[in-house]
């Protein structure tokens, strides 16, 4: 269990904005993703947590013991810290080979407990065959099972309360990546510490499920399930952040609460959607909606109900379907076959579901 | 000829004592300078820069001056062993020390800021303390260009002429050292001498440096057995 509330100040320089770090989640065993996008402040809250940055002000609480308080005046060394860091780019000693990269982080033990410990790590992430390897003999799953090995060894006596990783899957191809989810999921079933990794992926928020806490220019500014948070993102900004939606400009034209409904202009065209409370008519706002949830069917006359006539522009295929892109920035998805069913057309009609309708 | 080989016996040997002190204490200097923030740190980094720049005979004056005999250090360096430091062998072993510190110190420290910030970190979160950090992490990372430098810093300790010549003079079988028996040669008319000195010393210092490259290219040597 942790409990992290961070403030640091970083003033603005001559060639650099300035930044304000403020925060504070917590975390039990499991998976917890800080998400968020490059600069945000992610890594700088792991590496405040491990004690590489000393924050202005706030209280560090790992379990029962505290790792930093500003107040109390507590700023405990990074070894004895007891947090388990997986780095970028692994941070495997060059050299070492990899039983002595894993013996390192034991090295207080005595001596045949060591040897214990080193073997059943070993065994445990399957690196029996590569142990007396140097890690630039390595491939890339065996560093990082390495890696993740000598974290979850080390950082004192009694093991690490909690595992750090700074962008896992960053720079992984496919299977890889596959195989570092498969190996947190195992961390996760054996070790009863919290993980906690930070991402922009959402990729990886979905495949290690637990809890996203969104980070945007420092702040926190929504939690949830992966699942959660993409049904409902909490403003325009979780919304871009998540990269999925489409994000349209409308203007409110009508309210009508006794019927739960709505209408909203896009373009010159009125759209008809379910009642938004505490939203005024005339504010002009952000419709967002899913590219596969919009419906898109070739021009036959005039436009149905919902719909709204748009040219296509461009084309993306796609593994299974293809993305297609509309004047005005409007993204449909679609399963391939479907699209290719219609053969070349031009001009569509693209249906805005009500149900799916969500304003921000 | 008769050749008096004491000169090239003393070069050789003050020059790799020098050395083994110079990467001692370069090694701590540079990690100083490359680890620690504290006041006069550019001052420092100057100080031992300084005799890359100086004329030899200004950095042989200011040794004159601090380890004379009448200089404290002097004083008690002479207490302790019985003799003066200066016009002794060791004398000359200090001028090469400082001759050649300069070199060891600022390739130690490029080489220990250049080490990924990430090694360190990663020895600290697995619980290492800063001693252990250095023995086990820093220094074999270092090995390689401080392996280098020490090479260098020994053809230059083997080399110097003017500081020697300030602090530890030039009495032969005491402290002639190679350079400076050259120019005594020189100055004697005893060309044969002074040829068969140089091509000494050019032989000396280039199997030194070839050797020296060999051993610094060699990639992380295997050792036989695990470590525990």
């Amino acid at each position: 269990m942790i409990h992290a509330r961070i403030r640091k100040q970083f003033p603005a320089g001559s060639e650099s904005a300035g930044f304000r770090l403020d925060l504070e989640f917590q975390a039990a065993e499991g998976v917890a993703i800080l998400f968020g996008a490059s600069g945000a402040g992610k890594t700088l809250t792991l590496d405040c947590i491990a004690g590489f940055v000393k924050p202005d002000e706030g209280r560090i609480l790992l379990d029962d013991r505290i790792l930093f308080d500003a107040a109390a005046g507590v700023n405990r060394r990074p070894r004895e810290r007891q947090c388990g860091y997986v780095f970028q780019n692994y941070a495997l000693f060059p050299h070492m080979t990899l039983r002595q990269n894993l013996a390192f982080a034991v090295e207080r033990l005595p001596r045949h407990r060591r040897r214990q410990k080193v073997n059943e790590m070993v065994e445990r992430f399957r690196l029996a065959e590569v142990a007396g390897r140097r890690p630039h003999e390595l491939s890339g799953g065996q560093k990082q099972r390495c890696s993740i090995a000598r974290a979850l060894i080390g950082g004192g006596s009694g093991g690490p309360k909690i595992l750090l990783l700074d962008e896992p899957a960053q720079g992984l191809d496919a299977p890889l990546r596959s195989e570092l989810f498969e190996v947190l999921r195992q961390v996760q079933e054996e070790f009863s510490i919290p993980i906690l990794l930070v991402t922009h992926s959402l990729e990886e928020c979905f495949e290690l499920g637990g809890r996203m806490h969104i980070v945007r220019q420092g702040h926190l500014v929504q939690s949830g399930t992966p699942r959660e948070i993409f049904e409902k993102p909490a403003n325009l900004d979780v919304a871009r952040l998540l990269g999925a939606y489409n994000l349209l400009p409308v203007e409110i034209r009508a309210l009508d609460p006794g019927r739960n409904a709505s209408r909203l202009r896009f373009r010159e065209f009125d759209l008809a959607g379910p009642y938004f409370p505490g939203r005024l008519i005339g504010d002009r706002v952000s419709l967002c909606i899913l590219p596969q949830t919009l419906r898109a069917t070739p021009r036959n006359g005039l436009p149905g109900p919902n719909q709204t006539p748009l040219g296509l522009e461009r084309v993306v295929e796609m593994p299974g379907r293809v993305r297609m892109e509309f004047e005005g920035g409007v993204l449909v998805e679609m399963p391939g076959r479907d699209f290719h069913a219609h053969g070349q057309v031009r001009f569509w009609n693209v249906e805005f579901p009500r149900e799916e309708m969500r304003i921000l | 000829m008769q050749v008096d080989w004491f000169p090239l016996w003393l070069s050789l040997r003050v020059a790799a004592i020098a050395t083994v002190l110079a990467v001692a204490l370069g090694l701590w200097v540079a990690w100083l300078l490359a680890n620690k923030d504290f006041r006069g740190k550019e001052f420092l980094d100057a100080l031992v820069a300084l005799p890359l720049v100086f004329p030899p005979t200004v950095l042989g004056y200011y040794l004159l001056v601090l380890l004379g005999r009448s200089s404290p250090f002097g004083r008690v360096y002479e207490w302790i062993t019985g003799e003066p430091l200066v016009f002794s062998w060791q004398a000359a072993v200090v001028a090469a020390l400082f001759h050649s510190l300069p070199l060891l110190v600022k390739s130690t420290r490029a080489a220990i800021e250049s080490i990924d910030p990430s090694f360190e970190r990663a020895a600290r979160t697995l619980g290492a303390s800063e001693l252990r950090l250095f023995w086990k992490v820093t220094l074999p990372l270092v090995r390689r260009p401080v392996f280098a430098a020490s090479a260098l810093a020994f053809a230059r300790a083997l080399g110097d002429f003017g500081v020697t010549l300030m602090i530890a003079g030039n009495i032969p079988g005491r402290t002639q050292t190679i350079s400076v028996a050259i120019y005594d040669a020189v100055m004697a008319g005893n060309a044969s001498l002074a040829r068969l000195l140089v091509i000494v010393i050019s032989v000396v210092s280039l199997v030194i440096l070839t050797l020296a490259n060999r051993l610094s290219g060699e990639s992380f040597g295997r050792r036989a057995s695990e470590q525990y």
